[in-house]
Protein backbone atom coordinates (compact mmCIF):
# COMPACT_ATOMS: atom_id res chain seq x y z
CA UNK A 1 0.00 0.00 0.00
CA UNK A 2 1.61 3.16 -1.20
CA UNK A 3 2.30 5.75 1.80
CA UNK A 4 -0.64 9.08 0.96
CA UNK A 5 -3.04 5.91 0.95
CA UNK A 6 -2.18 4.58 3.99
CA UNK A 7 -2.61 7.96 5.59
CA UNK A 8 -5.87 8.61 4.02
CA UNK A 9 -7.09 5.74 5.05
CA UNK A 10 -5.53 6.21 8.74
CA UNK A 11 -7.86 9.74 8.67
CA UNK A 12 -10.71 7.75 7.73
CA UNK A 13 -10.96 5.37 10.46
CA UNK A 14 -10.11 8.06 12.84
CA UNK A 15 -12.41 10.66 11.24
CA UNK A 16 -15.31 7.87 11.87
CA UNK A 17 -14.33 7.18 15.24
CA UNK A 18 -14.72 11.20 16.06
CA UNK A 19 -17.84 11.01 14.16
CA UNK A 20 -19.69 8.50 16.43
CA UNK A 21 -18.74 11.30 19.37
CA UNK A 22 -22.40 12.26 17.84
CA UNK A 23 -23.75 9.31 19.63
CA UNK A 24 -23.44 11.39 23.44
CA UNK A 25 -25.70 13.75 22.80
CA UNK A 26 -28.60 11.75 21.94
CA UNK A 27 -28.03 8.81 24.35
CA UNK A 28 -28.01 12.23 27.27
CA UNK A 29 -30.89 13.48 25.41
CA UNK A 30 -33.21 10.03 25.08
CA UNK A 31 -32.34 8.83 28.67
CA UNK A 32 -33.61 12.12 30.13
CA UNK A 33 -36.55 11.67 27.90
CA UNK A 34 -37.15 8.04 29.23
CA UNK A 35 -36.74 9.18 32.72
CA UNK A 36 -39.37 11.91 32.36
CA UNK A 37 -42.18 9.48 30.81
CA UNK A 38 -41.28 7.20 34.18
CA UNK A 39 -42.32 9.97 36.57
CA UNK A 40 -45.31 10.99 33.96
CA UNK A 41 -46.53 7.33 34.15
CA UNK A 42 -45.75 7.20 37.69
CA UNK A 43 -47.83 10.24 38.17
CA UNK A 44 -50.99 9.23 35.99
CA UNK A 45 -50.64 5.44 34.92
CA UNK A 46 -53.94 6.03 32.88
CA UNK A 47 -52.03 8.01 30.12
CA UNK A 48 -49.24 5.78 29.76
CA UNK A 49 -50.65 4.70 26.52
CA UNK A 50 -50.16 8.41 25.28
CA UNK A 51 -47.05 8.97 26.78
CA UNK A 52 -45.01 5.98 25.16
CA UNK A 53 -46.10 6.87 21.89
CA UNK A 54 -44.86 10.89 22.79
CA UNK A 55 -41.54 9.48 23.87
CA UNK A 56 -40.77 7.15 21.37
CA UNK A 57 -41.75 9.66 18.64
CA UNK A 58 -39.33 12.19 20.69
CA UNK A 59 -36.37 9.83 21.33
CA UNK A 60 -36.39 9.05 17.37
CA UNK A 61 -36.15 12.68 16.56
CA UNK A 62 -33.89 13.24 19.21
CA UNK A 63 -31.85 9.80 17.93
CA UNK A 64 -31.38 11.76 14.11
CA UNK A 65 -28.24 13.64 15.18
CA UNK A 66 -26.85 10.48 16.21
CA UNK A 67 -27.99 8.41 12.64
CA UNK A 68 -25.91 11.22 10.84
CA UNK A 69 -22.86 10.73 12.73
CA UNK A 70 -23.59 6.72 12.22
CA UNK A 71 -24.08 7.38 8.64
CA UNK A 72 -21.11 9.35 8.11
CA UNK A 73 -18.92 6.73 10.02
CA UNK A 74 -20.26 4.21 7.86
CA UNK A 75 -19.50 6.17 4.88
CA UNK A 76 -15.97 6.89 6.06
CA UNK A 77 -15.27 3.10 6.54
CA UNK A 78 -16.76 0.99 4.03
CA UNK A 79 -17.15 3.50 0.88
CA UNK A 80 -13.50 5.26 1.32
CA UNK A 81 -14.97 8.45 -0.71
CA UNK A 82 -11.18 9.88 -0.23
CA UNK A 83 -9.16 7.14 -1.68
CA UNK B 1 -12.08 -33.73 6.67
CA UNK B 2 -13.25 -31.32 4.22
CA UNK B 3 -16.20 -29.16 5.79
CA UNK B 4 -18.48 -27.91 3.06
CA UNK B 5 -18.25 -23.64 2.46
CA UNK B 6 -21.22 -23.08 3.43
CA UNK B 7 -20.61 -24.34 6.94
CA UNK B 8 -17.06 -22.55 7.76
CA UNK B 9 -19.03 -18.76 7.85
CA UNK B 10 -18.70 -15.71 6.50
CA UNK B 11 -14.34 -15.67 5.49
CA UNK B 12 -14.54 -12.14 4.99
CA UNK B 13 -17.01 -8.73 6.17
CA UNK B 14 -19.11 -7.89 2.74
CA UNK B 15 -20.39 -4.46 3.70
CA UNK B 16 -21.92 -3.11 0.01
CA UNK B 17 -25.07 -2.03 -1.58
CA UNK B 18 -27.56 -4.44 -3.05
CA UNK B 19 -26.22 -6.46 -6.29
CA UNK B 20 -27.37 -5.04 -9.74
CA UNK B 21 -29.03 -7.88 -11.26
CA UNK B 22 -28.92 -5.67 -14.45
CA UNK B 23 -28.86 -2.15 -15.45
CA UNK B 24 -30.29 -0.42 -18.56
CA UNK B 25 -30.11 3.10 -20.28
CA UNK B 26 -33.60 5.22 -21.04
CA UNK B 27 -32.54 8.49 -22.39
CA UNK B 28 -29.25 8.21 -21.25
CA UNK B 29 -29.76 7.53 -17.42
CA UNK B 30 -28.64 4.49 -15.93
CA UNK B 31 -31.61 2.60 -14.22
CA UNK B 32 -29.97 0.01 -12.32
CA UNK B 33 -32.40 -3.41 -11.85
CA UNK B 34 -31.06 -4.13 -8.42
CA UNK B 35 -32.01 -6.94 -5.99
CA UNK B 36 -34.32 -4.95 -3.75
CA UNK B 37 -36.68 -4.57 -6.61
CA UNK B 38 -37.06 -7.93 -6.39
CA UNK B 39 -37.37 -8.32 -2.83
CA UNK B 40 -39.79 -5.76 -2.95
CA UNK B 41 -41.98 -7.33 -5.18
CA UNK B 42 -41.54 -10.53 -3.08
CA UNK B 43 -42.39 -8.45 -0.31
CA UNK B 44 -45.49 -6.61 -2.04
CA UNK B 45 -46.71 -10.15 -3.20
CA UNK B 46 -46.49 -11.69 0.45
CA UNK B 47 -48.53 -8.56 1.89
CA UNK B 48 -50.90 -8.75 -1.22
CA UNK B 49 -51.12 -12.59 -0.45
CA UNK B 50 -51.89 -12.20 3.55
CA UNK B 51 -54.29 -9.56 2.89
CA UNK B 52 -56.56 -11.73 0.46
CA UNK B 53 -56.27 -14.64 2.56
CA UNK B 54 -57.00 -12.43 5.73
CA UNK B 55 -60.26 -10.80 4.03
CA UNK B 56 -61.71 -14.24 2.67
CA UNK B 57 -65.46 -15.01 2.85
CA UNK B 58 -66.22 -11.94 5.34
CA UNK B 59 -69.52 -12.04 7.25
CA UNK B 60 -71.49 -10.09 9.91
CA UNK B 61 -72.14 -12.85 12.13
CA UNK B 62 -70.49 -15.57 13.37
CA UNK B 63 -67.13 -14.16 12.06
CA UNK B 64 -63.65 -16.66 11.78
CA UNK B 65 -60.66 -16.36 12.99
CA UNK B 66 -58.78 -14.92 10.14
CA UNK B 67 -61.81 -12.15 10.01
CA UNK B 68 -60.90 -11.44 14.18
CA UNK B 69 -57.16 -10.79 13.00
CA UNK B 70 -58.34 -8.78 10.22
CA UNK B 71 -60.38 -6.34 11.84
CA UNK B 72 -58.35 -5.96 14.92
CA UNK B 73 -55.80 -5.05 12.59
CA UNK B 74 -57.72 -2.69 11.09
CA UNK B 75 -59.34 -1.12 13.73
CA UNK B 76 -55.73 -1.02 15.53
CA UNK B 77 -54.45 1.28 12.83
CA UNK B 78 -57.72 3.24 12.24
CA UNK B 79 -57.70 4.43 16.00
CA UNK B 80 -54.08 5.22 15.50
CA UNK B 81 -54.60 7.54 13.12
CA UNK B 82 -57.90 8.92 14.88
CA UNK B 83 -55.88 9.82 18.01
CA UNK B 84 -52.91 10.79 16.25
CA UNK B 85 -54.29 13.05 13.42
CA UNK B 86 -58.34 13.53 13.83
CA UNK B 87 -61.22 12.54 12.47
CA UNK B 88 -60.42 14.95 9.07
CA UNK B 89 -57.58 12.77 8.16
CA UNK B 90 -59.20 9.41 8.58
CA UNK B 91 -58.97 8.93 4.35
CA UNK B 92 -54.73 8.55 5.18
CA UNK B 93 -55.44 5.02 7.17
CA UNK B 94 -54.97 3.00 3.71
CA UNK B 95 -51.73 4.95 3.24
CA UNK B 96 -50.31 4.53 6.25
CA UNK B 97 -51.50 1.19 6.84
CA UNK B 98 -49.34 0.20 3.73
CA UNK B 99 -46.49 1.59 4.73
CA UNK B 100 -46.21 0.15 8.13
CA UNK B 101 -46.39 -3.43 7.06
CA UNK B 102 -44.19 -2.62 3.84
CA UNK B 103 -41.43 -1.15 6.25
CA UNK B 104 -42.23 -4.35 8.76
CA UNK B 105 -42.03 -7.11 6.42
CA UNK B 106 -39.45 -5.59 4.02
CA UNK B 107 -37.27 -5.37 7.49
CA UNK B 108 -38.27 -8.86 9.07
CA UNK B 109 -37.28 -9.98 5.71
CA UNK B 110 -33.68 -9.93 6.91
CA UNK B 111 -34.41 -12.68 9.42
CA UNK B 112 -34.61 -14.83 6.51
CA UNK B 113 -30.82 -14.24 5.43
CA UNK B 114 -31.91 -11.78 2.87
CA UNK B 115 -31.38 -8.22 2.17
CA UNK B 116 -33.52 -6.02 4.37
CA UNK B 117 -35.58 -3.89 1.48
CA UNK B 118 -35.16 -1.13 3.77
CA UNK B 119 -31.47 -0.76 4.36
CA UNK B 120 -31.43 0.57 0.65
CA UNK B 121 -31.87 4.45 0.98
CA UNK B 122 -33.74 4.98 -2.33
CA UNK B 123 -36.58 2.64 -0.58
CA UNK B 124 -36.81 5.33 1.81
CA UNK B 125 -36.19 8.47 0.16
CA UNK B 126 -39.19 7.08 -1.61
CA UNK B 127 -41.53 6.79 1.05
CA UNK B 128 -40.17 10.11 2.62
CA UNK B 129 -40.79 11.50 -1.00
CA UNK B 130 -44.42 10.22 -1.20
CA UNK B 131 -44.88 11.61 2.57
CA UNK B 132 -43.56 15.39 1.51
CA UNK B 133 -45.84 15.39 -1.57
CA UNK B 134 -48.60 14.57 0.80
CA UNK B 135 -47.94 17.12 3.01
CA UNK B 136 -47.42 19.99 0.56
CA UNK B 137 -50.72 18.66 -1.12
CA UNK B 138 -52.30 18.99 2.53
CA UNK B 139 -51.07 22.17 2.89
CA UNK B 140 -51.90 23.48 -0.48
CA UNK B 141 -55.65 21.92 0.23
CA UNK B 142 -56.05 23.74 3.05
CA UNK B 143 -54.49 27.18 2.52
CA UNK B 144 -54.50 27.59 -1.20
CA UNK B 145 -51.28 28.21 -3.02
CA UNK B 146 -51.07 31.67 -2.05
CA UNK B 147 -51.37 30.47 1.65
CA UNK B 148 -48.60 27.81 0.79
CA UNK B 149 -46.31 30.45 -0.88
CA UNK B 150 -46.81 33.04 2.21
CA UNK B 151 -45.66 30.01 4.75
CA UNK B 152 -42.53 30.46 3.72
CA UNK B 153 -42.39 33.42 4.67
CA UNK B 154 -44.00 33.09 8.21
CA UNK B 155 -42.67 34.80 10.43
CA UNK B 156 -40.54 37.59 8.92
CA UNK B 157 -39.50 37.81 5.50
CA UNK B 158 -35.86 37.06 6.14
CA UNK B 159 -36.48 33.08 7.34
CA UNK B 160 -37.46 32.40 3.67
CA UNK B 161 -33.85 30.39 3.30
CA UNK B 162 -34.24 28.73 6.99
CA UNK B 163 -37.60 27.57 5.67
CA UNK B 164 -36.90 26.23 2.41
CA UNK B 165 -33.61 23.82 4.11
CA UNK B 166 -36.12 22.78 7.05
CA UNK B 167 -38.83 21.70 4.64
CA UNK B 168 -36.69 19.86 2.54
CA UNK B 169 -34.94 18.33 5.91
CA UNK B 170 -38.53 16.36 7.18
CA UNK B 171 -38.60 14.12 4.40
CA UNK B 172 -34.60 13.78 4.60
CA UNK B 173 -34.35 13.33 7.87
CA UNK B 174 -37.05 10.67 7.89
CA UNK B 175 -35.50 8.75 5.24
CA UNK B 176 -32.24 8.71 7.01
CA UNK B 177 -33.08 7.81 10.58
CA UNK B 178 -35.05 4.67 9.23
CA UNK B 179 -32.21 3.75 6.82
CA UNK B 180 -29.45 4.51 9.63
CA UNK B 181 -31.44 2.23 12.12
CA UNK B 182 -31.78 -0.70 10.02
CA UNK B 183 -28.57 -0.61 8.01
CA UNK B 184 -26.43 0.32 11.40
CA UNK B 185 -28.32 -2.78 13.02
CA UNK B 186 -27.55 -5.19 9.36
CA UNK B 187 -23.49 -4.16 9.88
CA UNK B 188 -23.35 -4.64 13.60
CA UNK B 189 -24.89 -7.96 13.31
CA UNK B 190 -22.62 -8.67 9.88
CA UNK B 191 -19.38 -7.88 12.27
CA UNK B 192 -20.70 -10.11 15.34
CA UNK B 193 -21.01 -13.30 13.00
CA UNK B 194 -17.94 -12.29 10.97
CA UNK B 195 -15.84 -11.96 14.97
CA UNK B 196 -17.48 -14.80 16.58
CA UNK B 197 -16.46 -17.16 13.20
CA UNK B 198 -12.64 -15.67 13.40
CA UNK B 199 -12.86 -16.47 16.83
CA UNK B 200 -13.79 -19.95 16.92
CA UNK B 201 -11.35 -20.76 14.23
CA UNK B 202 -9.25 -19.02 16.57
CA UNK B 203 -9.68 -22.00 19.22
CA UNK B 204 -9.31 -24.59 16.59
CA UNK B 205 -12.87 -25.47 15.41
CA UNK B 206 -13.36 -26.63 11.88
CA UNK B 207 -17.14 -25.22 12.43
CA UNK B 208 -18.21 -21.88 13.77
CA UNK B 209 -19.63 -23.39 16.96
CA UNK B 210 -20.21 -19.68 18.48
CA UNK B 211 -22.12 -18.33 16.00
CA UNK B 212 -25.10 -20.28 17.28
CA UNK B 213 -27.39 -18.89 19.71
CA UNK B 214 -25.21 -15.94 20.93
CA UNK B 215 -26.24 -13.82 18.19
CA UNK B 216 -30.05 -14.35 18.61
CA UNK B 217 -29.83 -12.34 21.24
CA UNK B 218 -28.37 -9.25 19.09
CA UNK B 219 -30.36 -9.81 16.38
CA UNK B 220 -33.98 -9.77 18.73
CA UNK B 221 -33.11 -5.75 19.33
CA UNK B 222 -31.59 -5.25 15.56
CA UNK B 223 -33.41 -7.26 14.02
CA UNK B 224 -37.00 -7.42 15.50
CA UNK B 225 -37.42 -4.76 18.10
CA UNK B 226 -35.95 -1.67 16.19
CA UNK B 227 -37.55 -2.41 12.76
CA UNK B 228 -41.03 -2.79 14.39
CA UNK B 229 -39.42 0.68 16.05
CA UNK B 230 -38.65 2.18 12.88
CA UNK B 231 -41.78 1.41 10.89
CA UNK B 232 -43.60 2.81 14.29
CA UNK B 233 -41.87 6.08 14.13
CA UNK B 234 -41.97 6.21 10.52
CA UNK B 235 -46.00 6.25 10.13
CA UNK B 236 -46.60 8.20 13.48
CA UNK B 237 -43.47 11.17 12.07
CA UNK B 238 -45.91 10.77 8.49
CA UNK B 239 -48.89 11.29 10.71
CA UNK B 240 -47.68 14.13 12.80
CA UNK B 241 -46.33 15.91 9.59
CA UNK B 242 -49.43 15.69 7.51
CA UNK B 243 -52.06 16.88 10.11
CA UNK B 244 -49.38 19.55 10.82
CA UNK B 245 -49.76 20.77 7.79
CA UNK B 246 -53.93 21.22 7.77
CA UNK B 247 -55.24 23.72 10.53
CA UNK B 248 -55.75 22.07 13.95
CA UNK B 249 -59.28 20.22 14.46
CA UNK B 250 -60.89 22.56 16.63
CA UNK B 251 -60.40 25.24 13.83
CA UNK B 252 -61.84 22.79 11.45
CA UNK B 253 -65.10 21.90 13.50
CA UNK B 254 -66.18 25.48 14.26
Amino acid sequence: MEIPEAIVLAGSAVGAGLAMIAGIGPGIGEGYAVGKACEAIARQPEASGAVTRTMFVGCAVAESTGIYGLIIALLLIFLKPFT
Amino acid sequence: MAIPEFLQGPSELDVSGPKVITSFKIFGLTINFTETVVLEWIVMAVIIGLAVFLTRNLRVRNISKRQAVAEMAVEAITNLVRDTMGKRFLGFTPYIATIFCFSIFGSLISLLGLRAVTSDFSVLLTWAAITFILITATKIRYGGIGGYLKGFTDPIPVMLPINILSEVATPTAMALRHFGNIAGGSIIMGLVYYGLTALSHMIRLQVPILTVGIPAVLSLYFDLFSDFMQAFIFIMLTMVFISNAGPSDDAAET
